[in-house]
């Protein structure tokens, strides 16, 4: 009862000031349709305030710490962003374009697009307000959906960075797109912890295709908040490759609403990668609207100290012929803490559907907690779905064999730590990325041995 | 396979137990009120501890919000438009089974439920529950030289206080969920049993209950405690007339094995469904829960579930005692409107704890189905391991099937694993069928009854045969 009052109130007067303070300084403030807009999702925000346990959706997370933060949004910060160096993950020759974000702030001096076809329109959000503005209204107003999702609607009222990509009809992007942010390297006025409200827009016309990496890093212990929103269309026959690595900072809290739309043989294929931030989730809602459309769901989560990661995930086969794989792989350590929430749903008259979930996870000690809820919706008879979880520690026959070939424990443990991840890093189509990532599972693993020790 | 082919060839009409018995019965007034509730004590000659029991859950009660988490829609209930107690009449209560009325003798009769202990062909001892009271409880002598305890609740209230006082609530408490609050404060009969340390009961118990009267809700309350070293295999049915009218039936079910000792309970559910267009039919909310108190206890939950418009029920276990054993099997049908939100819970607290959930979901029509299930490993459960399997069938693209497994893991040690999977009847099985002469809806029956095979293997011979009819009828009319 207490938690419900506590709700209602958390966190909302004081976002309600601080949107006051920020509302000249917010990208589009001129606009009046922008404003409008903004207005509208603050009321919703305001009505909700921020979720809570009682909340079905958000059962196994509380954002209770995030609501006693005095957080004060970026944009009242004043320019120009850090100079300091930041961490990429592909070379600057691998990728078709590069955009860089310190604390929120573009960093021209590392960004570049010097790669990307005629048409393609890749700007910041707040390049794109003054050069597409058509584009972005119609992107923007396309798809609302603020009730009952108030991180969604805190995120319209805020938004203040991000991106937005266009692919054009038939246009086909051979390297990938590499957005690199880096957060919590200054502080607000008095010190106050930053809040981020970045808006990702992925538009892939018909028979397009585009690679598309986002890279979330954080140095040192500062507490931030990024809140994103990634707002995704896949045409018919499109592709999308969309990666995603979020190694935030220790203190920082991250969410990402992530809403995509796949259209007729389109293939959208999306991979996460955590092992940062204090408290993140993933908030996943992939539509199959065209017959033939393809999703490929998947990720890695690598927790420990006394990290929470949720993964939250809903999938809705709308059309007969749909086919949608989801595997995600979680090694969970110390008194860490992982969620898992999936859905999939299939509705009526959606025949012929093709559905598998999986999720397993390893606890590597006696604090670290796994709590998974796979679910499945369907409402058509003729489908082939399945789901399966699994919760465990390594198998004792396995090691045992390693053993027996006279490889000590320590070494038997993480080579099967590191085969227990591989399938599902398996998923990544894009070798560099698969390379860069498995030596990230080894160093995730060096980390965690000189802890022991 | 012939066996069930035969059996579903045998029965025709869709709901065979949907007569009613005309009967004088007593009732108590219209509505809930805390009158009601002291006239049902008062009926019943409770001491003053349990009539305050029942007040504090009934005050209680009133302050719970409707759960309304489940997968089921359906319109709010007016609790005052019920009657909370009916019984038949009778002068004293019937001494002996020759006393209970002939009327009466007459409709478990036709229900397949012999009260004649002579006609018995093999050795199952019966508490006949009617509307709100026990009728008859069967083969009691030679029970009781084994000092086996086996009676109404309310007789045990009066005859062995102590352990009613002692494990009643005990395992669902008066606060737990709105239905089982309720429950406790207007319960009006159920089944007792009590087995003591080291014996195995000598032949199956089981409690037939039966709604007859019009507007009235059934409330039963059975405790089943099995002794150190004990074993009991307690089986429960149900019928319910047809009528338009919902009826509402909240049963709690709480059972207790202590060390060593082993409880099987079974059920086959089949009330009243409703009719084709969901007009009528049982709400079957009831909370049942397991506590294996003792090490290396064990309770297993074998449930099939064809009847209600709408079943709301968890089966669950408390695995408290080292190496203890929890155990779900489960069949639910649903045809034309029926809705059923249904799951188990399996709360691992002691090391070495084992759990295995089999669940087959059957879907047709335009019903809708939901396997809701928790597995907790607590972190003290070392060791402990659970393997979940759920399978859903669905006939038709009008009806829906959805699993909602919830899985929390604190231990490392605990091995944890769901399978799931959705699909249909394969053309290909059908075709073979057939092809072979056999009729679109006895191929149906077939293929669904070697569908459900695990679990139909796991109930006692006496319902296995009953059940296997129901697969048959509980479908028929949803192929063609």
């Amino acid at each position: 009862m207490n938690s419900m009052i506590g709700a209602t109130a958390t966190g909302v007067p004081s976002w309600l000031r601080s949107h006051e303070d920020a509302q000249a300084r917010l990208p589009g403030a001129d606009r009046p349709w922008l404003c409008e807009r903004r207005a509208e999702a603050l009321a919703a925000f305001a009505a909700s305030g921020l979720p809570t346990r009682r909340n079905e959706a958000w059962k196994y997370t509380d954002l209770k710490a995030l609501g006693s933060v005095p957080l004060m949004p970026a944009v009242t910060m004043p320019e120009p962003a850090t100079a300091c160096p930041v961490p990429t993950v592909l070379a600057d020759d691998d990728v078709a374009a590069r955009l860089v974000f310190v604390d929120g702030r573009v960093r021209p001096d590392l960004s570049h697009s010097r790669d990307l076809p005629a048409g393609v329109v890749f700007a910041d959000l707040t390049a794109g307000l003054s050069r597409h503005e058509a584009l972005l209204e119609h992107c923007l107003g396309h798809r609302n959906g603020i009730t009952g999702r108030s991180l969604l609607a805190l995120n319209t009222a805020f938004m203040d960075g991000g991106f937005m990509l266009r692919v054009p009809r038939g246009v086909r992007i051979a390297k990938p797109i590499e957005i690199d942010r880096l957060s919590g390297q200054a502080r607000g006025s008095d010190g106050a912890p930053l809040a981020h409200h970045p808006r990702i827009i992925v538009w892939i016309e018909d028979g397009a295709e585009a690679t598309v990496l986002e890279n979330w890093a954080g140095g040192g212990d500062a507490v931030y908040f990024n809140n994103a929103v990634a707002d995704v269309w896949v045409g018919n026959a499109a592709r999308l490759r969309h990666y995603r690595l979020q190694d935030e900072g220790a203190a920082a809290f991250h969410v990402t609403t992530l809403r995509a739309e796949v259209g007729r043989d389109g293939d959208y294929e999306t991979f996460s990668f955590s092992t940062g931030a204090r408290l993140s989730r993933l908030d996943a809602d992939i539509g199959l609207a065209g017959t033939g459309a393809h999703v490929g769901f998947g990720g890695v989560f690598m927790m420990r100290g006394r990290q929470h990661c949720d993964t939250t995930s809903v999938i809705d086969h709308h059309v007969p012929h749909t086919a949608c794989r989801e595997v995600f792989k979680g090694v969970i350590d110390g008194n860490a803490r992982g969620v898992f929430q999936g859905r999939l749903v299939v509705h009526p008259g959606a025949d012929k559907t093709d559905g598998q979930q999986s999720c397993r996870t390893l606890l590597l000690s006696d604090g670290a907690e796994i709590d998974a809820k796979p679910e499945l919706e369907i409402y058509a008879d003729d489908v082939k779905c399945s789901h399966g979880a699994t919760a465990g520690q390594l198998d004792d026959n396995a090691l045992f064999f390693l053993r027996a070939r006279g490889i000590d424990e320590r070494t038997a443990r993480r080579l099967l730590i590191e085969a227990f991840l591989a399938d599902a890093l398996d998923q990544i189509s894009l070798p560099a990325l698969r390379t860069r990532l498995t030596e990230r599972v080894e160093e995730w693993m060096r980390d965690r041995r000189e802890e022991h020790e | 396979m012939n066996t069930a082919i035969e059996t579903v060839r045998s029965v025709t009409g869709t709901y065979k137990y949907g007569f009613v018995t005309d009967i004088e019965s007593e009732t108590a007034p219209k509505g809930l009120n805390e009158g009601t509730i002291r006239f049902i004590s008062a009926k019943k000659n409770e001491p003053g501890w349990l009539l305050d029991w029942r007040l504090r859950a009934y005050r209680h009660w009133l302050s719970m919000p409707e759960p309304k988490w489940a997968k089921v829609s359906f319109p709010p209930i007016d609790y005052q438009d019920s009657y909370y107690y009916s019984a038949p009449k009778t002068k004293d209560g019937p001494k002996s089974l020759d006393e209970v009325d002939p009327e009466l003798r007459r409709t478990y009769e036709k229900l397949g439920i012999p009260l004649h202990e002579q006609e018995k062909l093999s050795g199952v001892a019966v508490d006949a529950v009617f509307d709100s009271v026990s009728v008859a409880t069967t083969f009691r002598k030679q029970l009781a030289e084994h000092g086996v305890v086996f009676c109404s609740i309310s007789e045990a209230v009066e005859t062995h206080p102590e352990l009613v006082r002692k494990y009643m609530g005990s395992v669902v408490p008066y606060t737990d969920n709105k239905h089982a609050t309720l429950n406790s404060a207007v319960f009006t009969d159920g089944t007792f049993v009590y087995i003591p340390p080291g014996v195995r009961c000598p032949m199956e118990l089981s409690t037939y209950f039966r709604i007859n009267a019009k507007n009235t809700g059934q409330f039963e309350r059975t405790l089943i405690i099995a002794d150190a070293g004990s074993y009991v295999s307690y089986l429960e049915g149900c019928t319910a007339p047809m009528r338009d009218e919902n009826q509402l039936h909240a049963a709690v079910v709480e059972l207790i094995a202590l060390d060593e000792a082993e409880i099987k309970y079974s059920t086959v559910q089949n009330w009243y469904p409703g009719d084709a267009e969901g007009r009528g039919g049982i709400y079957n909310f009831v909370t049942k829960r397991g506590a294996c108190r003792g090490h290396h206890s064990k309770i297993s939950w074998t449930q099939v579930e064809t009847g209600s418009a709408i079943t709301w029920k968890y089966p669950s276990c408390i695995l408290q005692g080292d190496y203890s054993v929890g155990e779900f099997f489960s069949i639910a049908i649903t045809n034309n409107r029926q809705q059923a939100d249904t799951g188990t819970k399996m709360i691992h607290l002691g090391r070495n704890t084992r759990s295995r959930i089999v669940s087959k979901g059957i879907s047709a029509g335009h019903a809708d189905q939901t396997y809701r299930g928790l597995v907790r490993m607590g972190p003290r459960a070392a060791g402990a391991r659970n393997h979940t399997q759920c399978d859903s069938l669905l006939i038709g693209g009008t009806c829906g099937a959805h699993t909602v497994p919830y899985i929390e893991s604190r231990n490392r040690t605990a091995t944890v694993e769901h399978e799931a999977t959705t699909s249909k009847i394969s053309d290909d099985q059908l075709f073979y069928c057939r092809q072979r002469g056999i009729p679109e809806e006895t191929a149906v029956a077939l293929v669904v009854n070697g569908f459900c095979r695990e679990v139909l293997q796991q109930l006692p011979m006496e319902f296995a045969v009953e059940a296997q009819k129901l697969v048959g009828i509980s479908l028929e009319g949803s192929v063609g």
